[in-house]
């Protein structure tokens, strides 16, 4: 049957003659094509393959092996390996719930005490950009949707700029880019030998980058590796982006999860924005709130005068109106009760230690372990990596060794994430990285 | 000129970043101001109002009698329920949604009997309400139509003002077909089918499933039996925005029918669904993407696709508004609790319109108003003109947008002969020019 609808396609396009297959009506319209099932318009849609993240916990869940580890996205499990709704975020909840709040739309720039809420936490109380009025903000899906919004507004408002990321990045931070047909470029960034920052590389590539370029930053607990720029490596990299005119763009995904502490964390942010330089940030609270599904994020600009302010703000919520519209309402209402609220934002302070220091510890006990097996390998750098990931430096082929004998999921770029460990599995996961390195 | 235009428009942003830094002067100067959104403009607009009488007739959301926004019974048990689930946590969903929310979503719109379900047709993802569920979908189209297919969409003409802006922005050509009728307040059903004739096969022809937003004309069942024909004989993929499904008429199937006939006819369809307005989750964002396809296979490789466009765009959808939604279609009582109170909204804008009508007949107000009655849904295009809505504005503290659309959730058995009484005078004075 769908020969003849295909050879019907065919005599009409020939009957046409045109460029286009369908220019013409068909031949034979008076064919039932109910009855002859006629192909689809997307028969030749491909089959997309899994994400390369997200795909990992797919993998895991199928799988039956008693023994399996998802050590795949980086969401928090606790000492059971079970997932955390944090304590705060539970209170705030039942705040909510108690105040029989509407489901009324958000503006398109999202909720009001959010918005506020998001930018004290980056740049701290009373920043005087706060106070003078020039930083634009707009609550959007989390990390990824305030990427994309900021992806969008390069895309429309700096045409032709090219955005460079470190070697290696968070997957999706490519594509986002490239959906808004934004061109992107790497810089290096991670050095295999050391396992550390190759930070000659990564100054001579930005010092390379054409002026008006945008630079794409980790705020902190570089993903996936785990390395991060000292200070004074951070503020030689301001300088650079002032001396070059490179626009910084931060990438806040673990501000609280590097060393536990929401200012250290933010560091790198606020001292750019001391040097001068006008920068965009994308944050999430996935992982800091543990509010992953509901979606919290924003996306702010912190710009040279109030005016320009205004503008930006304008002009990302034009973006955001043909993206979603307006954003969605229950995270932020959480991340607003959360922060706003001197008790509940304490408590979280608290929460997020314990977090971080869970993951400090088998980290600790990991490199011991591994260290005990394979005295030979240096293994510090998995203390040293800073925040939920560890760069492990596995091949591809040794990391199919871990899924396929030892059924540890895992990322193929060789990233575990530390916090889907516990001390009970420790032994297990040290003995398949070393089986892994030494047998593939 | 055009072979330089991408050296120039280096040039130029090498230009402004290299001034910039001499002056010291934000990269951003040369933003414009966004022009403000019109309809949000008039909610601000009466808010900022403060003469007692003043009306909001702009709000695209349901009002109770006493005009306070609506959160159903039906939803605040369903979230109940949920906080108090020990099994609820806040992991991220895949990234096609909630499955279970996708599920009863395409039932709901595909009704009970849906062969193209049965068979394993229909490619569904959860979606940022309707916004996001047309984002994503007209985003797949542009991408994955065939090559020979023109990117081109037909909207009609008047339209939710965002669906330009969507398929725009998702590299679609956008073209108009002829649909409302000011002489009659009603479908322009022969300039419709005209335009519709014209178009290039292949094209994608967005309908609204029912209550037409800004107009609330919809066609009959003949009408849509018409466009079935021309829709297959032209080749065109029918792209259904469906964001009143049980608020037409207080029947959700009833509002499913256009969609249902498409489906039955074996033709495939795109379908964007909303749940802000029929189960009052609007900031909740809950929406559903469906492709009715031809087969099984073809399905699951449109699903994947989907999750290409998904992962960039927010990476996976927010859970509580579609972990709601789910509770309340899924659970028999909930069920069964919401399409009473879907019909009660339902049935209290049609109690505003035949208000509405009954004040404009004892005020004899001229013209012929029937058409307050014959449109469906929360909006009515009165036909009144520019000038006459402005004044409407200044004189009356009534806001409204100033194409002549009014929501009549946003009137009540009282004030409905104070909207009469100002139309009665709008159209009576000289301000009808």
């Amino acid at each position: 049957m769908l020969q003849i609808a295909k050879m019907l396609q065919n005599v009409s396009s020939r009957a046409a003659g045109a460029r286009h297959v369908f220019s013409a009506r068909p031949v034979c319209s008076r064919v039932n094509f109910q009855a002859v099932r006629a192909a689809s318009r997307f028969a030749d849609v491909a089959q997309a393959p899994p994400d390369p993240i997200l795909g990992v916990s797919e993998a895991f869940r199928a799988s039956t092996n008693p023994n399996k580890l998802n050590l795949g996205v980086g969401a928090y499990r606790d000492e059971d390996l079970k997932p955390v709704v944090l304590n705060v975020v539970k209170k705030a909840e039942g705040n909510i719930f108690s105040r029989n709040e509407n489901k009324e739309y958000l503006s398109i720039e999202g909720l009001e005490g959010f918005r506020r809420a998001t930018v004290d936490l980056l740049l701290g109380q009373g920043h005087p950009a706060i106070q003078e009025g020039r930083v634009a903000a707009i609550q959007s899906l989390s990390g990824t949707g305030s990427l994309r919004v900021g992806a969008a507004f390069i895309a429309r408002f700096l045409k032709g700029a090219t955005v460079y990321i470190s070697n290696p990045t968070w997957g999706n931070h490519r594509n986002i880019f490239g959906d808004e047909g934004v061109e992107w470029k790497h810089y290096r960034y991670f050095d295999a030998a050391t396992v550390g920052l190759d930070f000659k590389g990564l100054t001579e590539d930005l010092t390379a980058a054409p002026p008006g370029s945008v630079v794409l930053l980790h705020g902190c607990a570089h993903n996936p590796t785990g390395v991060d720029p000292t200070p004074e490596q951070w503020a030689a990299i301001a300088d650079l982006c002032k001396e070059r005119n490179l626009l910084p763009f931060f990438d806040v995904a673990y501000q609280g999860f590097a060393t536990g502490d929401l200012d250290k964390d933010a560091f790198a942010p606020r001292l750019f924005v001391e040097r001068g330089l006008e920068i965009l940030v994308s944050q999430s609270y996935s992982k800091n709130l543990g509010l992953y599904g509901e979606r919290v994020g924003a996306l702010v600009m912190v710009v040279q005068d109030k005016e320009s302010a205004t503008r930006c703000l304008s002009q990302l919520k034009r973006l955001a109106r043909a993206l979603y519209s307006n954003p969605p309402t229950h995270g932020a209402k959480i991340a607003a009760e959360v922060v706003n609220n001197k008790e509940l934002f304490d408590e979280w302070k608290v929460e997020m230690r314990g977090m971080a220091g869970r993951i400090e510890r088998v980290r600790g006990e990991l490199q011991a372990a591994l260290e005990a097996k394979c005295p030979q390998k240096d293994w510090s750098f998995i203390t040293r990596q800073i925040g939920m990931f560890s760069f492990t430096g596995l091949s591809p082929a040794q990391v199919d060794n871990m899924t396929n004998k030892h059924a540890v999921y895992m990322t193929r770029d060789g990233r575990i994430s530390l916090a889907g460990l516990n001390s009970a599995k420790v032994e297990y996961l040290a003995d398949a990285i070393v089986d892994s390195v030494r047998n593939c | 000129m055009s072979e330089f235009a991408p050296a120039a428009g280096r040039l130029a942003v090498l230009t402004r970043q290299l001034c910039a830094a001499a002056a010291s002067e934000s990269t951003w100067e040369h933003v414009a101001q966004a022009p403000p959104d019109p309809i949000i403009g008039v909610t601000d607009a009466w808010r900022a109002d403060t003469d007692p009488r003043k009306l909001n007739l702009g709000v695209g959301a349901y009002r109770t009698e006493d005009g306070k926004p609506f959160v159903l019974q039906a939803v605040r048990e369903a979230e109940r329920q949920l906080s108090a689930d020990p099994a609820e946590n806040k992991e991220y969903l895949p990234i096609s949604g909630l499955p279970e929310f996708c599920r009863l979503s395409r039932g709901l719109a595909l009704g009970p009997t849906s062969v193209a379900i049965q068979e394993g047709r229909v490619a569904t993802v959860q979606a940022l309400s309707g916004t996001g569920a047309l984002r994503v979908g007209a985003e797949f189209l542009s991408t994955h139509l065939p090559p020979a297919h023109p990117r081109i969409v037909y909207l009609p003409n008047p339209t939710w003002g965002n669906h330009k802006t969507i398929f725009a922005k998702a590299g679609f050509q956008v073209r108009e077909y002829r649909y409302f009728d000011p002489a009659s307040r009603g479908l322009d059903f022969a300039g419709m089918t005209a335009d519709l004739a014209s178009a290039p096969p292949g094209s994608v022809l967005l309908l609204h499933a029912c209550a037409h937003n800004p107009t609330g004309v919809d066609p009959d069942a003949e009408q849509w039996g018409r466009l079935l024909e021309l829709t297959r004989e032209g080749r065109l993929l029918p792209f259904f925005d469906m964001a009143y499904q049980g608020f037409a008429s207080g029947d959700v199937d009833a509002d499913a029918a256009a969609v249902r006939r498409f489906a039955e006819a074996g033709l495939e369809l795109v379908l964007a669904q909303s749940f802000a307005k029929n189960m009052g989750l609007y900031g909740e964002r809950a929406g559903a993407l469906s492709v009715v396809t031809r087969s099984k296979e073809v399905a699951a490789r449109v699903e994947s696709q989907l999750k290409l466009v998904i992962r960039p765009m927010y990476s996976n959808p927010p859970k509580h508004g579609a972990a709601i939604a789910a509770r309340v279609m899924g659970d028999p009582g909930l069920c069964a609790l919401w399409k009473e109170e879907l019909r009660g909204m339902a049935e209290r804008i049609k109690a505003m319109r035949a208000a509405l009508y009954d004040a404009l007949q004892q005020r004899g107000v001229a013209g012929d108003w029937s058409f307050v009655l014959r449109q469906i849904g929360m909006f009515s295009f009165t036909g009144l003109t520019r000038p006459q809505c402005e004044q409407l504005v200044s004189k009356w503290h009534i806001h409204l947008t100033l194409d002549g659309r009014i929501s009549m959730a946003g009137l009540s058995a009282a004030s409905a002969p104070y909207l009469a009484e100002a139309i009665a005078d709008v159209v009576s004075s000289g301000s009808s020019a």
